[in-house]
């Protein structure tokens, strides 16, 4: 189904060869009018069509034509923090044709990057002068508002979370009816023993793993669960996003930190069993490491679904660019075959983020006294 | 595509407060129910799993013990047969000797009237030969001596007898 409807929606938005898009019957969206792009220009148009079906977006579409400039989908409330709220429809950006005011303000969605600016009366982004280090001069930038909206990220995180609520305490009340598991639980039950004996209690220890199994079942299922999103064919992707990684990453840094033993510290700040300039040596980079820990997680999350996102398009880009049946029926197999793959990262990534999360619990929460005799 | 470009702090914000909204409502009504459950369950299996063992063993000491207990009693009946048996033999024996004593003592009373009573009826029968014989003496010297040549004939002869002496 993902194939097919992703498969759908390159033949929509990167207009045809016609030959491929004839023979599907979904070809007919005014391309005749389109004109030729050199290869450079399709190039650069494939990757911004790649790129932003990864990017959150302010309006939930499904299908969109842009040769034509028809989106089907539906918008998404957006709300602004410009000296005061600003809420309105994201229908009144018309994908980024239009200036909106609100309250006085002017704003501008930019529908390359997906952001909302500040604009003036007339629609002109209003600019500030920024240094840009590359350039090494200053620059003018568009300025940024600071955006609350419930985008599409935001609604599939909350649909998600419904999902789960309901899921999950189904399973809990499937227990009341008497202690086998029944219904969801026969499948989810095993999967939530093994986040605690193959998880939680190796790493963390017997003693420390109960109260951080509720962050680790949590994180698990979240994360999977939007990974599986993910697959869906409307193009979701909360987990290949920075910002939603940067949060889960955060907590776990946070309980890390404030459910830490008194060892955890002693192990930064004054490693033992090492001699005292190694001891000086050490601090700044356990310190560091600290934070280079969940840093890591953030990056590892969000690198590989995006990653994943972005094959997966330009697979499907490439496979709908041949003029050959033959060439572009291989492509749509190796899609597949990717998607297979993709199926297996999703469930991988949850696994080592909720690993990893329960190994630098288990450093927070060791106690270890033979050590210390040994050191003295 | 920079890293910081991309983040969005609203969709930060919005992604912590639900992830946090959603850990404490499956905190509350997920995972807490489901682990008490099946911790509940496994503590369930695991005792069941001892009580069990348990039953074997005390069901193994109580075949063991039972098992004596019949040991005992046959035992016990055995001597028990044992000893009816001495004491009806010896009840026998004892009966048997009284028996044959008294047999005994009543053989020879029986002996000793039976011999009374010949004795008795030997002295009768001698008394009784003796009267008949001087009745049938005093008969046949009455008959010798019914007339006068048979007088003379005995003293003959007594005389001839005195005289061959």
């Amino acid at each position: 189904m993902h194939k097919v409807v992703r498969f759908l929606l390159v033949l929509a938005l990167a207009g045809p060869t016609a030959v491929l898009a004839s023979s599907e019957g979904h070809g007919g969206h005014g391309d005749d009018h389109k004109k030729e792009l050199t290869p450079e220009q399709k190039k650069a148009h494939n990757k911004h069509y790649v790129i932003h079906h990864t990017q959150d977006s302010h309006d939930f579409g499904i299908f969109a034509n842009e040769s034509e400039g028809t989106h089907y989908g539906f918008p998404l409330p957006v709300i602004l923090w410009d000296d005061g709220i600003h809420f309105f429809m994201s229908s009144k950006f018309d994908h980024g044709h239009k200036t909106v005011e609100s309250n006085g303000k002017y704003f501008r969605l930019n529908y390359a990057d997906g952001k909302v600016y500040k604009a003036d009366a007339e629609g002109h982004y209003i600019t500030k002068k920024v240094w840009d280090a590359d350039l090494e001069m200053h620059v003018q930038e568009p300025v940024e508002v600071l955006d609350f909206s419930i985008t599409k990220n935001v609604l599939v995180t909350i649909l998600m979370a419904i999902f789960m609520f309901f899921l999950f305490r189904s399973v809990a009340r499937s227990y009341q009816k008497g202690l086998a598991p029944s219904g969801a639980a026969k499948f989810l039950e095993p999967i939530i023993i093994y986040i605690r004996d193959e998880i939680a209690r190796p790493n963390i220890g017997e003693k420390h793993y109960k109260k951080y199994m509720v962050y680790l079942l949590s994180v698990f299922f979240f994360i999977w669960f939007l990974n599986l999103s993910g697959m869906t064919p409307l193009g979701i992707n909360v987990t290949g996003n920075i910002a939603f990684t940067a949060a889960l990453a955060v907590m776990t840094y946070l309980i890390t930190t404030f459910t830490a033993k008194k060892d955890y510290w002693m192990h930064i700040v004054w490693m033992p069993g090492v001699p005292v300039p190694m001891k000086i040596i050490l601090f700044p980079i356990e310190l560091l490491g600290t934070i280079i820990k969940p840093f890591a997680l953030m990056i590892r999350l969000y690198a590989n679904m995006l990653a994943g996102h972005v094959v997966l398009g330009m697979l499907l880009v490439a496979a709908y660019g041949f003029s050959s049946y033959f060439a572009s029926g291989a492509f749509i197999g190796l899609t597949f075959f990717m998607n297979i793959i993709e199926l297996l990262v999703a469930l991988l990534q949850a696994y080592i983020f909720t690993m990893l999360t329960a190994l630098y619990f288990g450093a927070a929460a060791e106690e270890h006294d033979h050590e210390h005799a040994a050191a003295h | 595509m920079g890293l910081l470009e991309e983040f969005s702090i609203g969709l930060f914000f919005w992604q912590s407060v639900l992830f946090l909204a959603l850990l404490f409502l499956l905190r509350k009504f997920a995972w807490k129910p489901i682990l008490n459950s099946v911790n509940e369950r496994e503590q369930k299996i695991a005792d069941s799993l001892e009580l069990a063992e348990k039953t074997k063993a005390e069901m193994e000491s109580l075949k063991a013990s039972n098992e004596n207990l019949l040991k005992e009693a046959r035992a016990e009946r055995d001597a028990m047969i044992k000893d009816a048996k001495e004491t009806a033999s010896k009840m026998v024996a004892e009966a048997k000797d009284k028996a044959k004593e008294e047999g005994n003592k009543m053989l020879a009373a029986a002996q000793d009237s039976i011999n009374a009573e010949k004795a008795a009826a030997i002295a009768e029968l001698k008394t009784q030969v003796a009267a008949f014989s001087i009745e049938i003496a005093e008969k046949v010297v009455r008959g010798e001596l019914s007339s006068a040549d048979k007088q003379k004939a005995l003293a003959d002869k007594l005389a001839e007898d005195i005289n061959m002496n």
